[in-house]
């Protein structure tokens, strides 16, 4: 178990203060100027040694992406972070911008110093109006103190501005992100070329999730071999786990990668509601994964090679715990509602076809449906994945995918209990 | 995606005053020259809280003419973005999440005592103090059940907890923001059990910040304009 002292997010809670004072006692800021006096190419490597890989679900290497930045291009280059936070069952990065925001503008600091960038934006999410008014008072009391800006104490001249959306999930995106911070709708972009090449108004840009650059102040002070002694290999590190749904007492926590599912259940959260043996299913990385059935929950650990194993993901850790007294079907059926509300309408596969794959689960939770259309549903979904610009089609499509790969007993059920009810001939149209 | 329209009513005309016009010159200048377009969701935004809650067309035309864009453009950001509201909201707009993980704490619920407190949702309280609407993922999973009031989000709701809310405001009273079963944030309900070293905290002897999650303004209206 992870010990208070390697904890990153000290403030998690909000127990004490975000206000810079109170922020420089708990260590942020301490050392920054030290850090960059190293030099653009030191930063990489202890980032890369660190092992640290993206906390925004995908879980790519985040020194190896850095690297990827031009070194001597005539275009200005940006960093973008990403906290455009709407993953359903996850709320990490809210707590770091309204708890710890002085943890992320350094860490801005950091990424910009170490990929040659003058200017950060932070593209925080419309809804998190709170969490915008701390942000941008912490970056008002960083500037007050010539932490950043023009000729500031650390030695890296650094601009960094507070952007923000309007509840368009699909922002969270990188290069719907970039079209968004460029003030048009957020339709992702085809890649290549990628944003580390023609990214934000066409220069080099890289997008980072807000976990992530704030976790690097951190490894820069304490060393990346402090990083890399916890978690597993190829997963290091510590992580905030969301735990929501049916636990006694749902909470964010910071825990080391790879700790077991059960046990981040079992001593935080207050255990699954009516005891282990209640437990039906856990979605373990955010909506877009999917689900595992509770037989699969006992021994799993909670990092990105153990999950991708069984055919889910660590995504952006956001734990949602249901109970047996959950309608599965119904469940994910709100899930694909929520990608079917979200898709952008640029790829017809994922336009239409998370619309066609809700109504078709909304029916079966109804046990309106035939059986045959239980493989039809998950053949559709198999031409969503991968047939789209960005991954918003894979996302809607595993969910579905996962509940009928461990709970298509469910579906048959329904389907029998409700065979006698006349099919409802009121099935919506297409673009209601 | 969903079907958005402007609203078949419009006003006269639309024009910043002039605080919110200096605020608008100021967050231009955040961007590079020439790139004053990447400003334009903050200045509808602006419009909308001065607004009433809502965008009409006169004021993204107006939004559209102050970055010199095109009319097209900036409709395109109303329609797309689903937090500006194309008709009008009551002074106080609530917001339920309704996605899964709310869901399975009770959204359902919630919805219902919206139902009884404000009426049928989308549409404006005879009194025009209160309409409702169900959102996708707020982002607040492990405070479910959870509702966005105007600016700020109340959490960890019950039926009762969300009427007692809509009664007080109905009756003009500031009702906090935040956790509504005194809960500390994001730690579990009993208390936090991690971060209880006092030695992590050094020199730092600072409490939790006054006000709703530390709000700049703890003095402010509670949930805020609209």
């Amino acid at each position: 178990m992870l010990q208070d002292k390697d904890r990153i997010f000290k403030n998690l809670y909000g127990l004490h203060s975000w206000r810079l004072p109170a922020a420089r006692a708990r260590g942020a800021w301490d050392g920054t100027k030290d850090m960059i006096a190293r030099g653009h190419g030191a930063v990489i490597e202890e980032v890369k040694a660190s092992g640290l890989r993206g906390r925004g679900g995908a879980g790519f290497p985040t020194g190896l992406k850095w690297s990827f930045m031009p070194k001597d291009d005539p275009r200005p280059s940006y960093l973008a972070v990403n906290a455009d936070e709407s993953e359903p069952g996850t709320c990490k990065d809210r707590e770091i911008m309204r708890h710890d925001p002085h943890l992320l503008i350094e860490g801005a600091m950091l990424a910009a110093f170490a990929m040659r960038a003058h200017t950060a934006y932070i593209y925080i999410r419309g809804e998190f109006i709170a969490e915008r008014e701390i942000l941008e008072a912490a970056v008002a009391e960083a500037y007050e103190a010539k932490l950043v800006g023009k000729n500031n104490v650390n030695g890296w001249d650094f601009d960094i501005y507070v952007s923000h959306g309007a509840g368009a999930y699909i922002c969270g995106e990188e290069t719907a992100m970039l079209e968004s911070l460029e003030g048009k709708k957020g339709q992702p972009r085809l890649k290549p070329p990628f944003p580390a090449n023609c990214g934000l108004y066409g220069a080099p840009t890289t997008v980072n999730n807000v976990e992530t650059i704030a976790s690097v102040p951190d490894i820069m002070r304490r060393g990346a071999t402090w990083f890399a002694a916890l978690g597993k290999p190829n997963n290091t590190g510590t992580k905030l786990y969301c735990i929501s749904g049916h636990v006694n007492e749902p909470c964010t926590v910071e825990e080391e990668m790879g700790i077991p599912l059960r046990e981040l259940i079992d001593t935080y959260a207050g255990g699954v509601r009516g005891g282990w043996d209640n437990l039906l299913a856990v979605i373990p990385g955010g909506s877009s994964v999917p689900c595992l059935p509770a037989d699969l929950c006992s021994d799993l650990t909670m990092d990105f090679d153990a999950l991708k194993a069984l055919d889910t993901g660590l995504g952006t850790a956001g734990i949602i715990v249901m109970d047996k007294s959950t309608d599965i079907v119904r469940a994910i059926a709100r899930i694909s509602y929520f990608y079917k509300h979200e898709s952008c309408g640029q790829c017809t596969p994922c336009r239409e076809g998370t619309g066609w794959m809700w109504r078709v689960l909304e029916r079966m939770a109804n046990g309106q449906a035939e059986k045959r259309e239980i493989d039809m549903l998950f053949e559709v979904s198999k031409q969503v994945e991968g047939h789209t610009i960005c991954a918003l089609g894979d996302a809607a499509a595993w969910p579905i995918q996962g509940l009928i790969r461990h709970f298509r007993h469910v579906i048959e059920e329904r389907i029998d209990a409700g065979a006698t009810k006349p099919i409802s001939p009121s099935v919506p149209v297409a673009a209601e | 995606m969903s079907v958005r329209r402007l609203a078949a009513e419009q006003p006269e005309g639309f024009a910043f005053t002039p605080e919110n016009l200096d605020w608008a010159q100021a967050v231009i200048k955040k961007y590079p020259e020439g790139r004053q377009a990447s400003a334009v969701i903050s200045l509808l935004w602006r419009a909308q809280e001065q607004n009433g809650g809502w965008v009409s067309e006169p004021a993204l035309r107006y939004v559209a003419d102050l970055l010199d864009m095109a009319y097209i453009r900036v409709y395109e950001i109303v329609t797309f973005y689903t937090m500006f509201n194309l008709q009008p909201v009551g002074r106080y707009y609530v917001q339920v999440c309704g996605t899964t993980p709310c869901m399975l704490n009770g959204a359902e619920d919630i919805k219902e005592a919206c139902r009884k407190h404000i009426g049928p949702k989308d549409t404006v309280s005879e009194d025009g103090l209160f309409s409702w609407t169900e959102v996708e993922c707020l982002g607040a999973c492990v405070n479910a059940p959870m509702v966005q009031i105007n600016k700020y989000y109340y959490e960890d709701l019950t039926p009762e907890s969300l009427g007692s809310i809509i009664e007080r405001l109905r009756k003009g009273e500031d009702v906090p923001p935040g956790p509504q079963d005194g809960r500390q944030g994001c730690a579990p309900k009993t208390g936090p059990n991690t971060l209880t070293d006092p030695a992590i905290y050094g020199s730092d002897e600072s409490g939790p910040e006054p006000g709703y999650a530390g709000t700049s303004d703890p003095k402010s209206k509670m949930p805020g304009p609209y």
